[in-house]
């Protein structure tokens, strides 16, 4: 909300510099997130300025010297151009002539000298104004010129050159009692808070809502509008009637009446003031229902009377308020016809529906140039159905946005009454004299108690009953202390207090908020600790992915959000009826993030297909959840994943070894090894698969103990041919999870350190070439038992020396014994029984 | 006899003569030359050694000691000679031998951990260092545990601060926040005393630009025991605060509000952008909002359990993203699920 500081000093004594009392609202809950200078000098630009913002504050600001209060006594026209006139002005030191274009000064033109002299801004040469002729705010600085053979130095400001508003359509007239010669940032410089108020605080949705606030936190008087009905004045009595239908939906309904009034625009200074508050002058009738909406909260509707009682047959009309009915339609003032929903509440007569109540007004009965009679609504409406009608029908007020948060009743009458007053005030006319107040459902304003050890469990400070009423009584809770005990009533004009616990909570936040969060000290839980508690999956998460980092994987994070055909990609086309089911979005922001995914290796495919073009190498991983429906259950399995893609380079370019060999199977395979390794995973089993995203004949499953961790491969080329992939092969990998974790082993045994030294030897096997390089190795463990410390597989040879259809495997082998240094008789049997065990199993002969 | 003193003094000469030489030596083969004119077989100090017989038996020893010192001195300064030629001829070769030590190296390929999982397990480990432990929930909930348990019905001003995603399940929903996993770990643990971190990712039906994003990370603090107060709520989100921004760090609470805290709080932190002097990143407000947070609201205590009339307790949110955001001045959020290797290669 836009809170101008002259506003608000209307009700309270501010003895604040604005920094302080940005600071002081800020730290109570309402946020100043800015400040708008309209003339006022900027406290951060001046000397002694402390050195840290608190705030943002910008603005323009006024200099004193050279813009002024001036006043015209004459508009003459311009020798040489029609569409200027030429001023003839006093700026409070001397008489010169001025030259302007402003349109609302053309209908003085040549009346000779004015009886009431024109009020206005002044602004002399080497002022600093906004460019009125630029879009936006560009400063400038007003420079002698000459315009058409006048000599031009200074001007007579719009609202846009002073930073007012946008308005450059004419200049500003001044109220009549403006001082001429003064400095203008005397008679009306301003500053305009941003104000961020909170759903709780939407009392706080005025300018007394606000200067109440302030008064509570600097401890000074509040000045309430005063509002009273002249006693003189004809009475409303059997003019209007009032029906409420659902007082859950309509809790009071106040008329008031003024008769006579004039169709003319409102002072300038009530005009400032609404654009300085984010709002448009229309005349004074409107204004001044918009005027008390933000001086006291609470929003107002005018009627036309006369159009009523032509409604009414010519009788007294009857104002009754319901929900509307399925399929009813009104014509709103911004001449839409709009179909209503049944949670929609209706101000209507005898004849049908007049406005959205507390939302906007209907057509027919609105204020025209010709209302002299007007008939004023202030009323409290259900906060829930005001919500609900201003999203279906998409509309935002300032009424309706504080409809929708809640009006206390209390504000109704106030706020007819204060109206009626400024009504009568700015468009004339004769108020009458009581109102017509229907209230079926007064206002509960509950008492709710707070104590000592309250304010002391919740809040962490030591405070006496005395101190806790003293705090509460400043924000106008009518307080009662009973021993260690507060008992505070709420004070009428906020609806966000509860009962028992609840308002025991919301007493200890008004105490937190007044006392000042700032004084609140910092302490740390002395509280019991809870017992620990051991979440192994975290853990070993934590270390796959750390062991995918060292392993040179880059780790990614994907949109949790995607569309079926992104993860098609990866099946084999299917028909329609088996396609996976999705946990789906009833509203998607676009169909491309429309389910949640099942797959996460459509995920990563993705993104190493955006950067295939970006890199020689990428090797990329992901952990994180897919979303399986499960049948008959409203949220799905949240299952962890892991999934890997490479492609590209093995190694990372150097300017001396340019290319390297092309990531393949087994650059991936390696990589699993290594992450089975640091996990601590014994005995993973590689069997083909057939998964229809790999190719069939370099893609395998792993399996530890029989459960599968994961399938990891080479793209099948149909798959790979989806995407835009340049390298001639891409690997990826996806593993569950949950099961990679469970086969990790949180103990294992460690070999102890060899002392004696071990016997090393090389053994090339030949064999079949469809025999596996496992089950070879299977063997050769089982030959050498115990004593058999190490086998790597160094070479694999095929040629004609060896024969077609076979393969020659090198194996580095180790022989230790734990206790002695092995002779070479030993090694030589434990060669004889591995020579023996791969012929055996694997027909395997010696390569001589 | 004056022929015997002769001899002396020709053994200075060849002492002189031969240091003389050997200073103009410069290099290996001038040494070796060196060497055979003034210490071999029939170097002048050599043949002095022959000539031994011929002197006088008075003379003699006379003439062999200072035969001895002149070849012993010749000795010393080839040696020391030699040594420096060798030095030199090796700094000369080393001089051939340099690099262009501005080459690139050779390089193993580096892995890298997500700037957004790096910036959620610095904070995980800040707060796990206070006893806060992880504790995990669902990413699609449902808008009773994502709501309505946490005080805000439907309707409620309140929703408007989440846009929410809906599925096509009615009452399910994809979580707004991390919240539902408080009633999640209450309901769970009640009636034991809670101190628990929950960290994910949370979903705004918004569309997303520079500063916003449809999905980003949160994480939440949960701590519920019997006296635990503002106080403390304070003193944590404090002590976060200097161990994740510096021990000087300015840091204020204000009050605040979310339907399932009370009293709320934010938390801000002077700007260190700019030190507070105002930049477009704190909005020229020399503050910088890092967490939102508050006490328990007594339905949500209800709601998990706790009897609000005995325990009390406090919750907290702060966003990864948002932080790394500020921390590397990243000027636009979309990038972190864009996955564009040559941002994330920069982490
Ligand atoms: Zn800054």
């Amino acid at each position: 909300m836009k809170v101008p500081l002259s506003w608000l000093k209307e009700y309270v004594d501010i003895d604040l510099s604005l920094i302080e009392l940005a600071d002081v609202l800020t730290m109570a809950g309402l946020e100043v997130e800015d400040v708008l200078l309209v003339g006022l000098p900027n406290p951060y630009e001046q000397a002694g300025a402390p050195q840290r913002r608190e705030v943002s504050i910008h603005g323009l600001s006024w200099d004193p010297e050279k813009i002024v209060v001036a006043q015209i006594d004459e508009v003459m026209p311009h020798p040489n151009a029609d569409r200027l006139v030429l001023c003839r002005l006093n700026d409070g030191v001397s008489e010169l002539v001025v030259l302007t274009g402003a349109p609302n000064l053309f209908e003085y033109k040549g009346s000779g000298p004015l009886a009431r002299p024109l009020k206005v801004a002044y602004a002399r040469e080497g002022a600093r104004l906004y460019d009125g002729h630029q879009p936006g705010q560009m400063l400038t600085t007003l420079k002698r010129t000459k315009i058409r053979g006048v000599d031009s130095f200074s001007m007579v400001c719009s609202e846009k050159e002073l930073g007012i508003s946008e308005e450059h359509e004419g200049i500003i007239i001044l109220d009549d009692d403006a001082p001429t010669g003064r400095p203008l940032v005397e008679y009306m410089g301003d500053a305009v808070l941003e104000v961020n108020i909170l759903p709780n605080m939407s009392r706080n949705a005025s300018m007394t809502g606000i200067a109440r606030e302030l008064a509570a936190l600097t401890q000074k008087a509040l000045r309430k509008p005063q509002v009273n009905l002249p006693a003189n004045g004809p009475s409303i009595a059997g003019k209007v009637s009032i029906q409420i239908t659902d007082p859950q939906l309509n809790a009071r309904f106040v008329l008031g009446m003024l008769e006579g009034a004039e169709q003319r625009p409102s002072p300038y200074r009530a005009q400032l003031r609404l654009r300085l508050a984010g709002m448009r002058p229309i005349n004074a009738v409107v204004d001044a229902t918009n005027y008390v909406m933000l001086e006291i909260g609470q929003p107002l509707h005018a009627f036309d009377y006369d159009v009523l009682v032509k409604r009414a047959g010519g009788k007294a009309p009857t104002i009754i308020t319901r929900a509307a009915h399925p399929g009813e339609k009104l014509t709103t003032l911004d001449g839409v016809e709009r179909s209503l929903d049944d949670f929609t509440v209706l101000v209507c007569d005898t004849a049908g529906a007049l406005s959205l109540a507390g939302v906007m007004g209907g057509q027919e009965s609105e204020i025209t140039p010709g209302t002299r009679n007007i008939l004023l609504e202030g009323a409290t409406w259900n906060f829930v159905n005001t919500r609900r009608t201003n999203s279906s029908q998409k509309l935002s007020s300032e009424a309706g946005y504080r409809f929708s948060r809640g009006v206390h009743p209390a504000l109704s009458s106030e706020g007819v009454k204060l109206c009626l007053q400024r009504m009568a005030e700015w468009s004339g006319g004769v108020i009458y004299s009581d109102l017509v107040d229907e209230y079926p459902l007064p206002a509960a304003d509950p008492e709710a108690e707070i104590s000592t050890g309250d304010v002391k469990r919740l809040l962490g400070i030591e405070l006496t009953a005395a101190e806790i009423a003293a705090l509460l009584s400043r924000l106008e809770f009518a307080c009662r202390v009973e021993g260690n005990s507060v008992f505070a009533k709420t004070p009428p004009h906020r609806q966000d207090i509860g009962t028992g616990v609840i308002g025991r909570a919301d007493l200890a936040e008004e105490v937190a908020r007044i006392y000042g969060y700032d004084r609140i000290p910092a302490t740390y839980m002395a509280e019991e600790l809870p017992e620990a508690r051991v979440r192994r999956p975290i853990q070993v998460e934590k270390l796959v992915r750390q062991s995918l980092a060292r392993l040179g994987l880059q780790e990614v994070i994907n949109y949790r959000l995607t569309a079926p055909e992104r993860e098609a990609r990866l099946a084999a086309a299917q028909p329609e009826a088996s396609l996976p089911t999705y946990i789906t979005l009833k509203n998607p922001l676009s169909p491309e993030r429309s389910v949640m995914r099942r797959s996460l290796l459509a995920a990563i495919l993705d993104t190493l297909e955006k950067n295939a073009r970006l890199r020689d190498r990428l090797a990329l991983f992901e952990v994180g959840p897919v979303f399986l429906p499960v049948e008959g259950q409203a949220l799905p399995d949240e299952a962890p994943r892991l999934a890997m893609a490479m492609t590209g380079q093995r190694g990372t370019p150097a300017w001396d070894s340019p290319d390297s060999a092309q990531l393949d199977f087994y650059d991936l395979k390696g990589v699993i090894e290594g992450l089975l390794e640091s996990l601590h995973v014994g005995n993973a089993q590689y069997s083909h698969t057939d998964n229809p995203a790999f190719h069939p004949g370099k893609s395998a499953q792993v399996t530890v103990n029989g459960s599968v961790l994961g399938v990891f491969g080479e793209l099948h080329p149909q798959v790979k041919a989806r995407y835009d992939f340049l390298a001639p092969a891409v690997v990826a990998a996806e593993f569950d999870l949950a099961a990679l974790i469970d086969a990790s082993a949180s103990r294992y045994e460690i070999q102890p350190v060899p002392v004696f030294p071990p016997v090393l030897e090389d053994l090339a096997l030949i064999v079949d070439e469809s025999v596996l390089a496992a089950d070879v190795e299977a063997a050769i463990r089982q030959g050498g038992g115990k004593l058999l410390t190490g086998v790597r597989l160094f070479d694999i040879f095929r040629g004609e020396q060896i024969g077609a259809g076979k393969k020659s495997l090198a194996y580095a082998l180790s022989y230790q014994a734990s206790d002695h240094t092995l002779s070479p008789g030993e090694a030589n049997q434990i060669r004889q029984r591995i020579l023996r065990r791969v012929e055996q199993l694997v027909g395997a002969q010696l390569r001589s | 006899m004056g022929e015997d003193e002769n001899i002396l003094e020709e053994l200075d000469d060849i002492q002189k003569d031969g240091l003389e030489t050997l200073a103009s030596v410069q290099d290996e083969a001038g040494v070796q030359a060196w060497r055979t004119a003034h210490l071999g077989r029939s170097a002048p100090v050599m043949l002095a050694f022959t000539r031994l017989g011929q002197i006088s038996k008075e003379m003699r020893p006379a003439v062999g000691q200072k035969a001895n010192q002149v070849k012993l001195a010749l000795e010393a300064a080839l040696e020391a000679r030699a040594e420096e030629v060798k030095i030199a001829s090796l700094r000369q070769k080393l001089d051939t031998e340099r690099l262009d030590i501005t080459l690139p190296g050779r390089r193993p390929t580096l892995g890298r951990l997500h700037p957004a999982a790096q910036a959620l397990s610095e904070i995980i480990h800040i707060f796990e260092e206070m006893g806060f432990q992880e504790y995990r929930s669902p990413e699609v909930e449902t808008d009773e545990l994502n709501f309505e348990l946490l005080n805000i019905p439907a309707y409620h001003p309140a929703r408007d601060m989440w846009d929410t995603f809906h599925t096509t399940v009615p009452g399910t929903i994809l979580r707004t926040h991390t919240s539902p996993g408080q009633i999640r770990a209450m309901r769970e643990m009640c009636p034991k005393p809670i101190r628990v971190i929950l960290p994910g990712m949370v979903y705004r039906y918004e569309q997303t630009n520079a500063s916003h994003e449809m999905q980003f990370n949160q994480v939440e603090l949960l701590a519920v025991g019997k006296n635990i107060t503002l106080g403390d709520l304070k003193g944590t989100i404090e002590g976060f605060a200097r161990r994740m921004f510096g021990e000087s760090v300015r840091v204020r609470m204000r009050p605040s509000y979310f339907p399932f805290t009370e009293p709320s709080a934010d938390i801000v932190m002077e700007c260190f952008v700019c030190g507070s002097k105002g930049c477009p990143v704190c909005k020229y407000s020399g503050w910088l909002e890092i967490a939102g947070c508050g006490m328990l609201h007594p339905v949500v205590l209800r709601n998990g359990g706790y009897d609000p009339a005995v325990y009390s307790g406090f919750a907290a949110g702060l966003g990864p993203e948002r932080i790394a955001l500020l921390k590397y001045q990243v000027d636009d959020i979309r990038n972190f699920w864009q996955n564009d290797i040559r941002f994330l290669e920069q982490f």
